[in-house]
């Protein structure tokens, strides 16, 4: 579905974002992008939609090298959700989760019809009317998810969605997110620097670090096999806490 | 009062029109040009500078620089009148600019990163996040740069009289000159009426917008819009003093209507009132330019924007034929008036006095030195302090008293005319650049100095008509038995009725006394 060959992304003239990295991700897959802040995951997402571009190498998506496509129109066909969700303000839930279908030109019908589905599917029925400053941070990034589906997309990519919730709202909220993710067979891709989030939530880990991909696996591989002491060390983080909070809880 | 009354809704009219014009033609601009360089840092910062300059220069120069301007451009083959509307809502546009711009520029730049971030993910257009996103999010910012604006542009306007465009300013300019208190104040209360209706109308659109009410907003620019159209009315309905009326007039045989200037003093008032009450009695309607300045009215004589005004010879001699003081008064006369007939005005002789310039002092600060004419003061002149009107300091009469009398005082300060006999009354300065017909002089116990070796040329009062009415006999009857009546005694008196404190007249019941007391006979 997705396939990135050998892209490279320069800043300044010597900084580079994202470094010779080639990656593959299968239909209906889950992956994670895991890295800490600057390590260039964000960056590589983002060449997914064509918010950057490439300097060198390819990025394929459904078999066509983005490169060839209408930048807007390929953005239209993939949902998107962002962790500062990004609702426009001066606009209701629906009209905002309908704003894809707008500007692909759906009738009033559609797109009514098209909202309540979506209203219902993340658990926010009758919000609808309401503005976005109307709604906590969990109900927000909900109809962020909702909008970033409403044109029923294959792909999402999704840029640390969950990254400024409360724990609670953030687990539930990982939760529905999978379960969408099945239940529409989409092939997902995340953004995130929760070590946890990545390992519970993603078929496979894409471990990003100083702009280089350092290893590609699923979580037990990553656990079990590490490709270098970068990641030895963040999965020996994450045993280290899940121990500490065994002996907590007994 | 009432008169007062009936003649504002015409001046408001005009106002608010070109206040309107002038704030959409800003936007216009503005606009546009905010959504351009908004992301676009490097070019901003030059684009806000230079509205910034344009901002700094004050408001009658920057007007005053647009009737040159204009006037330039008919080399190139522009044909836009240098005079009233033109000028005035070009400055006024050019002011308006600024604060439109810059809060244009702030709100589209306020706008939250992530929700452009997010829209642009979600597959939106430029065109499109420019008009679903970034225009909404920012436009409570810039209508509060467009209020700022129409607050200004409301009092920069009243600046419009002296290149020639109705406004309020009428009201102030006349109402100060003649010092007459209730016509200022009618014009400066107007004016600031208009800027708080104004400011209401434009905050209860930026209300609703804030507060995502459509029906409000709706209302609010329907209220806008009948401010608009009770602007244009009156204009549309009354008859349009501008270029296209003019050359319709040019066809007509007879002349029906004269279009009448005044410059931006009592005696100009008093002139333009004499004129019109002769027109009147052989049945010609006029319409007065008033308040204009004194280089824009002889312009606006020689291109046909107005017909007839009253000037002074000397004023001719020095600012359009460019020659210099030290000439003899008959010898002014004749050559200013054949100076006039080749531009195509016509010269209907001296009225019969004359307004020149002249250092006036009081009786006794005259008397204890000694000072009877101009070279007496030479000795004293280091002691004592002159005052002028805005002109005086920059003319070449100022600078040829000095040197005619070896003239050095200590200290110069500029006065507003209606003003200057009151500072020198109460010793503020010692001497002031006084007009001889003014009626102020003798009213305040002041004299004048002789001028024994002429530094100040001559300032016969002549009555010139522009092109289109020079050979109309009608006009001729009216206006030439005038020539010759009016002695500097009649206009001392006329001026004093207008400018004293107590017991003042209009300037058109000083026309008529001046009419009667002249024996200006009816008809030729």
């Amino acid at each position: 579905m997705i396939e990135f060959a050998n892209v490279s992304k320069r800043f300044a003239s010597d900084t580079w974002a994202v470094r010779n990295v080639s990656l593959e991700i299968g239909e209906g897959e889950f992956v994670a992008v895991l890295g800490e802040s600057g390590s260039g995951k964000t960056t590589l997402v983002k060449m997914v939609n064509r918010l950057v571009d490439a300097d060198e190498g390819k990025v394929i998506v459904a078999g066509k090298d983005v490169r060839e496509t209408d930048a807007v129109q390929l953005r239209r066909t993939i949902g998107y959700v962002i962790q500062q969700v990004g609702l426009l303000p001066h606009l209701t839930i629906a009209d905002n989760i309908a704003m894809v279908p707008t500007l692909l030109g759906w009738t009033e019908a559609a797109k009514v019809a098209r909202v309540t589905e979506l209203l219902a599917l993340v658990g926010l029925p009758e919000m609808g009317a309401r503005f976005p400053d109307q709604l906590s941070g969990g109900q927000r990034q909900r109809i962020g998810l909702a909008r970033a589906l409403a044109a029923r997309p294959k792909l999402m990519v999704l840029d640390e969605p969950f990254g400024a919730l409360d724990p609670i709202t953030r687990v539930g909220l990982q939760g529905e997110l999978r379960r969408v993710h099945e239940e529409l067979a989409l092939t997902s891709v995340m953004v995130t620097h929760d070590i946890v989030e990545a390992l519970t939530l993603a078929d496979r880990i894409a471990v990003m670090y100083r702009s280089q991909l350092r290893q590609v696996g699923t979580p037990a591989e990553l656990v079990a096999k590490p490709a270098d002491e970068y990641v030895a060390q963040l999965m020996g983080m994450a045993k280290h806490q899940a121990e500490q909070l065994a002996g907590v809880t007994g | 009062m009432s008169e007062l009354l009936r003649g504002l809704p015409p001046l408001l009219a005009a106002h608010l029109e070109l206040v309107l014009v002038a704030l959409v033609a800003a936007c216009a601009i503005s606009l546009p040009l905010a959504i351009a360089v908004a992301s676009r840092p490097r070019l901003a910062l030059p684009v806000v500078t230079v509205a910034g300059v344009i901002q700094t220069i004050p408001g009658l120069a920057l007007l005053a620089l647009m009737v040159a301007v204009i006037a330039g451009t008919h080399g190139l083959g522009v044909r836009l009148s240098p005079f009233g509307f033109p000028p005035a809502v070009i400055a006024l546009t050019l002011y308006a600019i600024l604060p439109i711009l810059r809060n244009a520029i702030t709100g589209l730049r306020g706008v939250d990163p992530d929700v452009v971030e997010a829209a642009r993910g979600l597959g939106m257009t430029q065109g499109q996040l420019l008009r679903i996103v970034q225009l909404p999010l920012a436009a409570p910012v810039i209508a509060a740069g467009v209020r700022t604006a129409t607050v200004w542009t409301v009092g920069a306007a009243t600046l419009a009289t002296p290149v020639g465009q109705i406004c309020l300013g009428n009201y102030i300019f006349a109402g100060l000159q003649t010092r007459n208190w209730e016509m200022l104040l009618a014009g400066v209360i107007a004016a600031a009426g208009l800027a708080i209706v104004l400011d209401l109308v434009l905050g209860a659109i930026e209300h609703a917008l804030a507060q995502r009410e459509r029906p409000w907003a709706a209302g609010a620019l329907l209220l806008a819009l009948i401010v608009v159209v009770l602007a244009v009315l009156p204009r549309l309905g009354g008859g349009d003093p501008g270029a296209p009326v003019v050359a319709k007039r040019r066809a007509a045989a007879k002349v029906t209507h004269l279009r009448v200037g005044a410059k931006t003093f009592t005696e100009q008032y008093i002139l333009v009132e004499v004129l019109r009450q002769r027109l009147a009695k052989v049945g010609i309607e006029t319409d007065v330019a008033q308040s204009l300045g004194s280089t824009v009215v002889f312009d606006a004589l020689a291109s046909g924007e107005i017909d007839a005004y009253v000037d002074y010879s000397g004023t001719l001699f020095l600012n359009q034929m460019k020659r210099s003081a030290g000439t003899p008064r008959w010898r002014v006369l004749v050559e200013v008036e054949a100076w006039l007939a080749t531009q195509g005005i016509r010269s209907l002789g001296s009225l019969g006095f004359e307004n020149a310039y002249a250092l006036a002092m009081k009786r006794t600060t005259a008397e204890r030195l000694h000072a009877k004419q101009l070279g007496d003061l030479a000795a004293h002149a280091g002691d004592l302090g002159i005052g002028g009107d805005y002109e005086w300091f920059s003319r070449g009469e100022w600078a040829s008293v000095r040197a005619a009398y070896d003239l050095h005082f200590a200290r110069t300060a500029t006065f507003d005319p209606s003003l200057l006999y009151d500072a020198v009354a109460r010793g503020e300065v010692d001497v002031i650049s006084a007009f001889s017909s003014d009626g102020r002089i003798a009213a305040n116990d002041l004299v004048t100095l002789a001028d024994p070796q002429s530094a100040l040329p001559p300032y016969d009062a002549i009555v010139l008509l522009g092109k289109r009415v020079a050979d109309d006999p009608d006009v001729a009857c009216a206006l030439a038995p005038l020539a010759g009546k009016i002695s500097v005694e009649l206009m001392r008196r006329a001026n004093l009725m207008v400018d004293r404190a107590d017991d003042k007249a209009t300037p058109a019941a000083a026309a008529t006394w001046l009419l009667q007391a002249a024996h200006v006979p009816d008809g030729c």
